[in-house]
C-alpha cells in the first residue's frame, strides 16, 4: 500500500475530492493573498465603515471601513500558517519523544509518559492560555502554545504504535543481522507506525485552527492590524446588530476550513483503512 | 576445531533459570540440530549465542560461548553488532512476520550487504539477486522488487535465508525456519539449507522440534529437555541407538510409512514450566522407565565417546 494510491483513493470519493478542492483553494488564497485581494488588509476607509456587502466590497466592510474579503483572504494566511506550523512542530516532537520512549522503555519511558499525561489531563485551550500568559500574546506564542497543547496526543499515539511493533519478529531479525537500534527505529519501526499519526495530525490541524481563532477572539493571538479570523469575529461582536456580516463571514471561513480538513481526514482514514488496523493491531 | 563451542551454559531471566548447563559444538560445513519441545530452551539458546538475551531480559550466569577463538559471553555490544549478520546470522522463527511489510524484499537483503560489506546500491543488488538465484527463486530480479505481501510463505522464508547469507557469515542459527510452512515446502527449504551450508562451508545450528527434520538435514543433534541436555551425538548414532527415554519418545513421534492407523504416539504429559522445575530428573514425571532416585537426584550428563547422555537408567545399564 503506497501513499500515492491512498491519496488517489481519497480524491476519488466525493467528500475527499470536494474537501481537497476547498483546501487547495484556501492554500492558494493564502499563498497569493497580496495578489488576489482587491484591497490591502489594513486600508481604512472610515466613511465606508460597517458597509453592507456590495459590488465594490463583496463581503462588506468592518468598523474601520476595511474590506472584509481582503481581510479574510489574508486571515487564511494566519490561520493556515499557525495551524500547520504548530501541528508540524507538535507532531515532529511527539513522534521523536513517543518513538524513543516506546522503543527504549524503562525509566525514560516513565518520565516522558508522566509529563505527557500531565499535559493530557488539561484541555488544550487551558494549556494554551497558561502558556500565553507566560509567553505574552502574539502569533509566535500562539503557535508554541498550540504545539505544546497537542504534544501529548502525538506522543502517546506514536509510543503505542512503536511499542506494539517492537515485538514483531522482523525487529529481532533485523537486530540479529547486525542493525543498530537507530536503524531499527528510524528505518523499520517509524515508517510502519507513522500512518495513524499523520492522520491524527491532519485532524488536529482543524482543531488547531479553531483554537487559534479562539485565542484570537480573546485577543491573545495575532495583534492588530494583522488579520486573524478569530480577532475579526471578536471585533464584529460590537456591531452584530448593525453589521452582522463582520462576525458572520470570518465565522463561515473558519467553519468551511475546519469542515474541509475534517472531511479530508475522514476520507484519508477510510482510504488507509486505519480504523480496522487500529482495531486489530 | 569447532567454530562455535558452548560450554556449561546457563541463563537466568529474573529469578528463573530456563537454561542450565548446556554444552554443544559445531564446526564449519556441519549442521547441528537442537531438538526439544516448546519450553525446552531451544530459542533461548539461539538468542544467547546471538547476544540478544537483552530482548527477553535475560543474562548469562555461567559458562562460555567460544566463537572462532573469542568468548562471546561479556562481549561488548559494539563488537557483538559487528559479528551479527557479518559472521553470525540469525534466521528467525516465522517467515510471515520476519520481513518489514513496508520495504521491498530486495532492499531488505541489500541493506545487510551494504551495512557489513560496504557495497554500493548497484553492487549489493547484483549480489542479492545472485543469492536469490542460488536459492532457486525463479525470476529473481522481479522478486527483488516485490513486497513481502506479494510472496508466498516458502518464498518469504527464502528471502529471510537470503538476508542471512547476504554478508557471507560463518555461522547461521536458524530458529525453527520451516515450522510455519507446508510440509512439502519445508522439506525443500531444509534440503536447500543443507546444500548451501555444505557448499559454502558454513556452520549451521538448526533449531527444530521435529526429529524428522533432524534426520533429514543434521550431522549432529543435541536433545534439550526443560533447559538441560538430555542426549547428544551424531545423528546416525542417535537414531540407531537412542539411550535417553526422551530421545526415544521423540523418535517415536516421527510418522513412518506403513504405520497402523492411530499408532503414532505422542509423549504423555507436558514440559514442566520453568517456574516449577522439581529436584531430580526433569523428565521423570513423563518417563516410562522412571525409578525412585530419578525423582530426587538430577542425572549428570556423561560423555562416552561422542555420546552424551543424562539419565540414571542409561547409566545403570552401563555399569
Amino acid at each position: 500500500m503506497s501513499r500515492d494510491t491512498a491519496l488517489a483513493r481519497v480524491l476519488r470519493t466525493p467528500r475527499g475530492g470536494i474537501s481537497a478542492a476547498v483546501l487547495l483553494l484556501l492554500v492558494l488564497a493564502a499563498v497569493f493573498a497580496p495578489v488576489i485581494s482587491p484591497f490591502g488588509y489594513a486600508d481604512q476607509n472610515l466613511p465606508m465603515a460597517n458597509g453592507a456587502p456590495s459590488a465594490r466590497h463583496w463581503l462588506g466592510t468592518d468598523e474601520f471601513g476595511r474590506d472584509l474579503l481582503s481581510r479574510i483572504i489574508h486571515g487564511a494566511r494566519t490561520s493556515l500558517a499557525v495551524g500547520t506550523v504548530s501541528i508540524g512542530i507538535s507532531m515532529l516532537s511527539g513522534i521523536v519523544l513517543g518513538a524513543t520512549a516506546g522503543y527504549l522503555g524503562g525509566a525514560f519511558d516513565r518520565v516522558v509518559t508522566s509529563i505527557v499525561d500531565l499535559t493530557w489531563s488539561f484541555p488544550e485551550i487551558l494549556i494554551a492560555l497558561i502558556l500565553i500568559a507566560i509567553l505574552g500574546p502574539g502569533l509566535q506564542s500562539t503557535a508554541v502554545a498550540i504545539a505544546i497543547g497537542y504534544l501529548a496526543q502525538f506522543t502517546r499515539l506514536t509510543r503505542t504504535q512503536v511499542m506494539s511493533l517492537r515485538g514483531e519478529t522482523y525487529v529481532e531479525a533485523t537486530i540479529g543481522l547486525g542493525a543498530t537500534h537507530a536503524h531499527v527505529l528510524f528505518r523499520h519501526l517509524l515508517p510502519n507506525a507513522i500512518t495513524p499519526v499523520i492522520v491524527a495530525g491532519m485532524l488536529a490541524t482543524g482543531n488547531a485552527i479553531v483554537l487559534e481563532a479562539t485565542l484570537g477572539f480573546f485577543g491573545l493571538g495575532a495583534q492588530p492590524p494583522t488579520p486573524s479570523w478569530g480577532a475579526m469575529m471578536s471585533s464584529g461582536t460590537a456591531q452584530i446588530f448593525i453589521a452582522p456580516w463582520i462576525i458572520l463571514f470570518p465565522g463561515v471561513a473558519i467553519a468551511v476550513t475546519v469542515i474541509a480538513i475534517n472531511l479530508f481526514g475522514d476520507a484519508l482514514i477510510d482510504a488507509l483503512d486505519i480504523r480496522s488496523r487500529l482495531r486489530t493491531g | 576445531m569447532a567454530l562455535l563451542e558452548a560450554e556449561d551454559l546457563a541463563v537466568a531471566i529474573g529469578r528463573l533459570s530456563p537454561l542450565d548447563g548446556v554444552s554443544f559444538r559445531v564446526g564449519k560445513g556441519e549442521v547441528l540440530g537442537i531438538v526439544g519441545e516448546s519450553g525446552s530452551g531451544k530459542s533461548l539458546t539461539a538468542l544467547t549465542v546471538m547476544g540478544l538475551l537483552g530482548l527477553v531480559g535475560g543474562r548469562v550466569t555461567r559458562g562460555a560461548i567460544r566463537f572462532d577463538g573469542t568468548d562471546l559471553v561479556g562481549l561488548d555490544e559494539a563488537a557483538y553488532r559487528r559479528l551479527r549478520g557479518r559472521r553470525i546470522a540469525l534466521i528467525t522463527q516465522n517467515p510471515m512476520t520476519s520481513l518489514d511489510p513496508l520495504q521491498r524484499v530486495g532492499a531488505q537483503i541489500d541493506q545487510v550487504a551494504r551495512l557489513h560489506l560496504g557495497l554500493g546500491p548497484a553492487a549489493s543488488r547484483t549480489r542479492s539477486i545472485e543469492i536469490l538465484e542460488q536459492l532457486r527463486i525463479p525470476r529473481a530480479a522481479i522478486v527483488h522488487g516485490q513486497y513481502p505481501h506479494q510472496l508466498s510463505g516458502g518464498m518469504k522464508q527464502r528471502i529471510v535465508i537470503a538476508m542471512a547469507l547476504a554478508a557471507d557469515p560463518d555461522l547461521i542459527i536458524a530458529d525453527e525456519p520451516t515450522t510455519a510452512l507446508d510440509v512439502t515446502i519445508q522439506a525443500q527449504i531444509i534440503d536447500l539449507m543443507g546444500e548451501l551450508v555444505r557448499a559454502r562451508g558454513v556452520a549451521l545450528v538448526l533449531i527444530t522440534h521435529d526429529m524428522g527434520v533432524v534426520a533429514q538435514a543434521c550431522d549432529r543433534v543435541l536433545v534439550l529437555y526443560a533447559g538441560r541436555v538430555a542426549e547428544s551425538d551424531r545423528v546416525d548414532a542417535i537414531f540407531a541407538a537412542p539411550r535417553h527415554p526422551y530421545t526415544r519418545a521423540l523418535i517415536a513421534c516421527i510418522p513412518r510409512e506403513g504405520m497402523e492407523r492411530g499408532s503414532l504416539s505422542g509423549i504423555p504429559g507436558l514440559v514442566p514450566s520453568v517456574a516449577d522445575y522439581a529436584a531430580g530428573c526433569r523428565f521423570a514425571p513423563r518417563c516410562p522407565l522412571v525409578e525412585a532416585r530419578c525423582r530426587t537426584e538430577a542425572p549428570v550428563a556423561r560423555a562416552i565417546g561422542e555420546r552424551v547422555v543424562a539419565c540414571h537408567v542409561a547409566e545403570a545399564a552401563d555399569a
